[in-house]
């Protein structure tokens, strides 16, 4: 693979073609198939999709929880996916994961002192004095005051400053990576603001690479440089945040951004809005996944299906029959 | 009462209306003096964030609240000339899911698991209007096919766990519009959908609302769906109306600094990536425990010393549609050279 072989000192995550099945009622089938991408350092990627697209199944992948059934990641420059349970260890350090749902992603009979020290406690460091520091550090760097903030429970607090606490404990092992799932969909749009500025002071501060999972097409461009459009379980389109939000070729990231209600919208674009529903990954339709919701569905696409394929530089489309810019 | 007179008046008018919650920590207040009227074949948008009292205000118009004297009520609520609040529970009943009916968020826990959705749909149609058993499963299909499911019959034969988010929402929809009532009140129904869903959900219930010429109560956390889906709207900030006005009125002219702040604070498409977002500093108050003074005060940009004491009541200027509770209103932009 021409990519592969070039990679340059600046990709921190390599995933080739990997492949995530599950086994469910007898039956298998794959909940994610074929995803390729890298991530260069210091760079947001943006991963979008409706639920049951297979784009939690992607982050937890990467961080090989649970190993993909097929394909690679190298993160770093090495391979995860072939690495044994203690091998892979050290490397959880770097890469790091924070959850949709702040309040239950937090023991609630700790005290956040504990919770965020815990990581480091596991690491194997004993200097107490060295931990309470750190911890100290990570707290005020999210911007709570660990003088009120350390003794206290979770349910003290409210779902913003939860979410402030996951990511404190996330940074405490100087992670390279945060998978972020949904990170903000649980929160008020005014405490949202709040936790993505968050995120960008974050990734200047500790030079962070972000791969951030979320449904919500805004807030996704406001923080990514790149965005992937994922459906059923496949990537359908990635390019540029601003190219996939000025120029979107697959027509299913057409329909995405028009069905989005914005404050001045009189009404939404009814003419690319998108009918049905997503199919089970149980029984993917034949050729493109898209087709059966795809207003410009022809016989082909039901015959063949689409590779991922680059329409121009940066910008690659899984579609027979990508839109063209206007 | 006169058909001629019916027409004039509002189907719903709130009129400073109180709850509050007695709890073992201090006395919650939900809603504190909330008025409004809504309109025949309107949809008013109520936005706020968690904890502003929306979703308590809808409960206490449909009267679903907790009966136990932990629920303190205040005020009137008048539906089509009669107070609901001074009806006795019989009454009530009645107009509860015939005249009023309600839509939650979450659908899977609206609808009973372990009934299939026919027989869920049917109970109301029997028990509601009388119908007999073969009319009622008729009906049944009638209203699955009207909220888009396809292959009705064979729908009706099913449990809820069978069916998508986006389709148990419909049947909880067929459900709400089986007595085709005058107002439905839909709290966030689609705050747990995909945003694809979310607009076939949204557009069917304008449609709906337009054959029928019901009222809607769609409460919500999105400005963008209120935008584009309701006439009027009442931005609720801890348990108070903020702002009250024609939609197209507050998105052109916000008055209230914090419908602006809510505005700003959401990130827009139109921007370009990693624009900074201008996040509302700090957190709503405890409703337990109001702030003096303006209740949004703490996390106002523009406030002064007069917002810290005396609480601002919903008052008009120019406009005496457009009401607002702020001592500073913003200054109305496209009135040029308006500012004093």
């Amino acid at each position: 693979m021409p990519d592969s072989t070039n990679t340059t000192e600046a990709t921190l995550l390599e995933v080739r073609d990997i492949t995530v099945e599950y086994v469910t009622q007898g039956q298998r089938f794959a909940a994610i198939s074929d995803v390729s991408m890298d991530i260069a350092k210091g760079e947001t990627l943006g991963l979008v999709g409706e639920s049951g697209c297979g784009k939690s199944t992607t982050g937890r992948a990467i961080i090989q929880l649970p190993t993909p059934t097929a394909g690679s990641v190298k993160f770093e420059g090495r391979e995860l996916t072939e690495l044994t349970h203690t091998d892979m260890r050290p490397i959880r350090k770097r890469l790091q994961i924070i959850f949709q749902d702040p309040v239950s992603s937090l023991n609630p009979r700790r005290r956040v002192k504990d919770i965020v020290a815990e990581p480091l406690i596991i690491s194997g460091m004993t200097n107490k004095a060295e931990i309470d520091a750190k911890v100290r550090e990570v707290l005020n760097a999210v911007g709570m005051d660990p003088d009120i903030t350390l003794d206290r429970r979770p349910h003290q607090f409210s779902g913003g400053q939860c979410q402030r606490i996951c990511i404190a404990r996330s940074l405490i092992m100087e992670p390279n990576l945060i998978v972020c799932d949904e990170p903000v969909s649980a929160l008020d749009v005014s405490v949202q603001a709040q936790i993505l500025n968050l995120l960008e002071d974050m990734k200047e501060r500790y030079g962070l690479t972000l791969l951030f999972i979320s449904h919500d097409l805004a807030v996704v461009k406001n923080i990514s440089d790149r965005v992937a459009v994922m459906y059923l379980g496949k990537f359908c389109e990635l390019a540029s945040s601003e190219r996939i939000y000025e120029a979107p070729a697959h027509p299913y990231t057409a329909g995405l951004m028009a069905t989005i209600p914005e404050i001045g919208d009189k009404s939404i674009d009814n003419a690319m809005a998108l009918t049905g529903e997503i199919p089970s990954p149980l029984n993917p339709p034949s050729g493109c996944r898209f087709r059966t919701r795809c207003p410009h569905a022809q016989e082909k696409c039901a015959a063949e299906e689409p590779a991922f394929s680059e329409i121009e530089p940066g910008h690659q489309v899984a579609c027979h029959f990508p839109l063209l810019g206007e | 009462m006169p058909d001629s007179q019916m027409s004039e008046q509002p189907l719903l008018e709130v009129n400073n209306l109180y709850t509050h919650f007695d709890t073992p920590r201090g006395v919650a207040h939900a809603v504190d003096g909330v008025s409004f009227t809504l309109d025949r074949g309107k949809t008013l948008g109520i936005v706020g964030e968690s904890g502003s009292g929306k979703s308590v205000l809808s409960r206490t118009i449909i009267d679903i609240l907790a009966k136990d004297g932990s629920v303190l009520h205040d005020g009137e609520i008048i539906f089509e000339g009669r107070d609901l609040r001074s009806l006795p529970e019989k009454e009530m009943r009645e107009i509860r899911g015939r005249e009023i009916a309600m839509v939650f968020q979450d659908p899977m826990s609206s609808l009973n698991p372990v009934k299939k959705i026919g027989k869920q749909i049917t109970e109301v149609l029997v028990k509601r209007l009388g119908m007999n058993k073969n009319a009622a499963n008729l009906r049944a299909a009638e209203l699955i096919d009207s909220v888009g499911i396809p292959d009705a019959e064979q729908q009706l034969t099913r449990f809820p766990m069978h069916l998508s988010g986006g389709m148990r929402q419909r049947v909880a929809i067929a459900i709400a519009m089986a007595c085709e009532p005058k107002l439905l009140i839909a709290d966030e129904p689609t705050t747990a959908l995909d945003v694809t869903i979310q607009a076939q959900i949204l557009d069917f219930l304008r449609e709906q609302q337009r054959k029928r010429n019901m009222s809607v109560m769609l409460i919500t956390h999105n400005l963008g769906i209120v935008s584009g889906y309701t006439d009027d709207v009442a931005v609720m900030y801890a348990g108070k109306i903020a702002e009250r006005c024609s939609t197209d009125e507050l998105i052109a002219h916000p008055r209230m600094p914090y419908t602006e702040a809510l505005m700003n604070s959401a990130p827009q498409l139109s921007d370009p990536p990693h624009t900074r977002l201008q996040a509302i500093p700090g957190l709503p108050p405890n409703l337990l425990n109001v702030p003096d003074g303006c209740r949004f005060h703490a996390r106002c940009p523009y406030v002064q010393d007069d917002c810290k004491t005396d609480l601002p009541g919903l008052t008009s200027d120019d406009n005496p549609d457009h009401t607002f509770a702020c001592w500073h209103p913003l200054q109305n932009k496209a009135v040029g050279g308006g500012v004093q």
